[in-house]
């Protein structure tokens, strides 16, 4: 991929199709130390001790319509490509975590693109499921910031008009641009 | 950073809107595939095309959502849009501007866009 929240959009969808009702995406980023990490958490249907271990391979897929799945192989690779690392934990019935860590300033760090737009279009494209999207940074004098995004919140103030509205859609886009903001610091 | 209570003011505003069209009921569906495939082939822009564009036409019996791998991932990014009575229809190989057209030909007007079928491509 060209940008790694294209995989975060991706690993999502498989959050998704886990029917996961909060799916969290939350990136920890760390300029002394020259990494990021973005994990995602889903409280959806989870995996077996078995298929865990098989996910990773690219030859395995639950899918019918094809022999491959490269999803979590392809993230798991560009992690490993700069030095980072990556770790799946799952539990059927509880939902399942992934993480990888990446070594920004190695020569294959991919870089983070545009995350805002693609937490966008997962938010209003997928009215029936909550996102909670967390930002850290530790800047270069040391500074941290955590900042949140929680569609819960959102949704108590909107009752039941949905993400996809044209005016929300606009009100959680320029949220979500405040925070990119808020994060060069 | 911005409040939520702005929110409730927009819940108020859109509110009235929904009530206006149709009662709110979505009558047609399009979804954009996002799996692998269709990320790397470029869905994103696609997906982000319709979106804006449905936001900006005010489409509100349109439900733009995201799916998965059909299974024919030498057409993606494949969108399907699913017509009020059932109908379907499936673009391939779609790009933002297409995307632009299938919004206004197909959504607006109710004219399949037959050159970005699947039958088309096909051919």
């Amino acid at each position: 991929m060209r940008e790694l929240s294209l995989n975060v959009m991706d690993i999502a969808q498989n959050s998704i199709r886990a029917e996961a009702s909060l799916t969290t995406v939350r990136i920890d980023e760390s300029i002394p130390a020259g990494t990021m990490s973005i994990t995602i958490t889903d409280n959806g249907c989870g995996m077996s001790e078995e298929q865990v271990k098989s996910v990773i391979d690219p030859f395995f897929t639950t899918r019918t319509t094809r022999k491959v799945g490269l999803g979590v192989p392809l993230f798991k690779m560009e992690a490993e490509m700069t030095g980072g690392s990556f770790t799946i934990d799952s539990t059927l019935g509880v939902g399942t975590t992934l993480t990888a860590t990446f070594m920004t300033n190695h020569v294959d760090m991919i870089p983070l693109g545009e995350i805002g737009a693609v937490m966008h279009l997962l938010i209003t494209c997928n009215p029936e499921i909550d996102f909670l999207y967390i930002r850290e940074k530790v800047n270069a004098a040391g500074e941290e910031k955590v900042l949140t995004l929680d569609t819960r919140e959102f949704r108590a103030q909107l009752g039941d008009i949905p993400f996809s509205e044209p005016d929300v859609s606009e009100w959680i886009k320029e949220y979500i641009a405040e925070m990119e903001n808020e994060l060069e610091f | 950073m911005k409040s939520l209570a702005e929110l409730q003011a927009i819940r108020d505003k859109a509110k009235a809107a929904v009530n206006l069209r149709d009662n709110g009921e979505v009558n047609t569906r399009v979804m954009v595939g996002m799996a692998t495939c269709g990320i790397a082939a470029g869905a994103r822009p696609v997906l982000t095309a319709i979106v804006d564009e449905v936001a900006k036409r005010e489409l509100g019996s349109v439900m733009v959502t995201q799916t998965g791998c059909i299974g024919i991932c030498q057409y993606e990014p494949v969108v399907e849009v699913v017509d009020a009575d059932g109908t379907k229809t499936t673009y391939v190989k779609m790009t933002a501007e297409k995307a632009l057209r299938v919004v206004n030909d197909h959504l607006v007007n109710g004219n399949v866009v037959t050159e970005y079928t699947i039958g088309a491509y096909q051919k």
